[in-house]
């Protein structure tokens, strides 16, 4: 096929070698840095040495089992409420979006256009004590008179829920968006109705979206901690604030290293749990 | 049919036209809402950033202002970090796009030895958790004594931004009619000619929506610069300090400036396309 299948020999390397280069330096090394750290023991004062140290691990899991359950449970959380949300939107967009279909996708990422940390800070002004959220609630007695929203799970929750939302929306969007739309009216005319023809082709159909978008939600939903620290209190902590105030605070750099793992090695637990539940091909279909 | 299918029949009808018409209105309404509650947190930093608080929290409504547009840098430090965000994003987002785009190239044009690897490789630090992506780029800098600052902070962020970079391009690459090439060759040109002339200017908006991709990712980020900057302060850095005392309300006049600066940069890209698309048909 032409010229460029004739030459493969080095040009394909060329081309490849900075940026793989960059990406083994500073991501595939890093890696081995952090097990590495991850074994040691000693303190900062005295230095650390390799002694293949596995008890940071079991002091880890022991220590902050709480903050690596509520960080799984708090992403799970939130990854079930963004899809919940967005599907139906998702679905609008598709279906219904007609020549507003690129606009209304930039609405869905209006969002990112908004620092982080600025839009979670807009959330403590939202759910603050005399904002008018909190207000309604205790003019509608889902709330106590002293009751409020900030510091409890269900900010955090909210705070992660809206941050990643727009990871969840996308893949939705671009899954639904290519269902082809003669199949669900051959679904109807075949006397299938509405419901039975969105649960039984709409629905299967679009599964890889649903698996992209649970995925790029929950992993970086289970590794933040900037919703704990801005919209909860310590009682609401995930994993990563430890392993932040662990790096960078109290330097306990083997504690925080050994967490960073059991934290990836909770997300590949779960994500592989999640695609028992839905199918390995529908996962390496969207892998890349 | 027997007489028992026949009024099941019509009540699934009917069921079917009441499941019909939620589906038209219900679910409009239901969109408008979502945007509303999409937008609501963004409306709020915009509304605060005219705001006059009377004391250091910046929380509830005191009354309408200027002032913080006009005294945008009025807070000490905000203009600094500002400056380094913008340098840091800038040049990161040049070079990742470009380590990217050879990338893209070579993943789509050239069948080689280690090519499902390097898929890999692009892949991983995209479902890396970001806490991890910092902590392990801090031990390394550690472990080597390497001095804290702005090429740390430089290097993180290629770092994270080269896959976003290869996965954006890769996408224009891979609908690519390479006959343009062939036949760009067939008139005489090299294979340098032909990339300069033929291929470069027709993935140039994917390259431009990388840049623009890995500038707002870089300008944005929070975790992997606060774990590898030393005392550097970018703008996400100060906004964090700033709030733990409360953030005054020039940060949300910042944050208002990059919105509206990066949905006009998304408006004029939509715009483009739907006058292309209009041409075209």
């Amino acid at each position: 096929m032409g010229f460029f299948h004739r030459h493969r020999g080095l040009t394909p390397y060329l081309l490849l070698a900075p940026g793989v280069a960059w990406l083994a330096v500073f991501f595939v090394v890093p890696l081995g840095f952090l097990a590495y750290q991850s074994l040691e023991s000693g303190n900062i004062d005295f230095g650390y040495a390799f002694t293949w140290a596995w008890g940071n691990y079991w002091h880890a899991i022991r220590d902050y089992r709480a903050q690596f359950v509520r960080s799984l449970e708090y992403a799970g959380l939130a990854t079930l409420l963004a899809l919940l949300i967005s599907y139906p939107v998702a679905y609008w967009i598709a279906f219904r979006g007609g020549r507003w279909k690129n606009l209304l996708l930039l609405f869905i990422v209006a969002p990112f256009f908004v620092t982080y940390l600025i839009r979670t800070l807009a959330w403590e002004t939202i759910l603050s004590d005399n904002g008018f959220v909190v207000n309604a609630l205790q003019s509608l007695h889902v709330l106590g008179p002293g009751g409020r929203l900030l510091a409890t799970s269900t900010a955090v929750v909210t705070g992660i829920t809206y941050n990643f939302l727009p990871f969840m929306a996308l893949p939705l969007y671009v899954s639904l968006e290519q269902i082809d739309g003669r199949l669900i009216e051959a679904a109807e005319d075949l006397y299938a109705s509405k419901l039975h023809a969105f649960l039984r082709v709409t629905l299967p159909l679009s599964l890889p979206g649903v698996v992209a978008g649970t995925l790029l939600t929950f992993i970086p939903a289970a590794g933040d901690f900037i919703n704990a620290q801005l919209l909860g209190s310590p009682d609401n902590h995930m994993i990563g604030n430890v392993i932040q105030s662990k790096f960078l605070e109290l330097t306990d750099y083997p504690a925080a290293a050994s967490m960073s793992f059991i934290l990836m090695a909770g997300i590949l637990v779960a994500v592989a749990v999640y695609a028992r539940a839905v199918g390995t091909e529908q996962l390496t279909g969207t892998a890349v | 049919m027997s007489s028992i299918a026949v009024p099941r029949q019509r009540q699934r009808n009917v069921l079917a036209a009441v499941l019909g018409f939620l589906r038209y209105h219900v679910l409009t309404v239901y969109s408008l809402l979502f945007f509303a509650y999409l937008l609501l947190p963004i409306a709020i930093v915009v509304v605060f950033s005219f705001n006059h608080p009377t004391g250091k929290f910046n929380y509830t409504w005191q009354g309408f202002t200027w002032d913080n547009w006009r005294y945008w840098d009025g807070v000490p430090g905000i203009r600094s970090a500002i400056i380094l965000s913008l340098e840091i994003a800038l040049i990161a987002s040049v070079i990742a796009t470009a380590l990217g785009t050879a990338i893209a190239l070579a993943l789509v044009r050239y069948g080689f030895r280690g090519r499902a690897t390097t898929n890999i490789l692009i892949f991983l630090p995209l479902s890396t958790p970001e806490i991890v992506l910092g902590a392990s780029l801090l031990t390394l800098f550690l472990n080597l004594n390497v001095i804290f600052g702005f090429w740390t902070i430089l290097i993180a962020h290629i770092m994270f931004c080269i896959s976003f970079a290869v996965v954006t391009v890769k996408a224009r690459l891979v609908g690519f009619d390479r006959h343009l090439e062939e036949a760009a060759m067939d008139l005489g040109a090299n294979e340098w000619t032909t990339f300069r002339k033929v291929t470069l200017p027709l993935i140039a908006p994917a390259i431009l929506a990388a840049l623009l991709l890995c500038f707002a990712i870089s300008i944005d980020d929070f975790v992997v610069t606060y774990f590898n900057s030393g005392s550097k302060i970018t703008f996400p850095l100060f906004v964090w300090g700033a709030a733990r005392i409360g953030a005054p309300p020039q940060v949300n006049v910042i944050g208002t400036a990059i919105f509206v600066v990066a949905l006009a940069a998304m408006l004029g890209n939509i715009l483009v396309q739907m006058q292309r698309s209009k041409r075209a048909s």
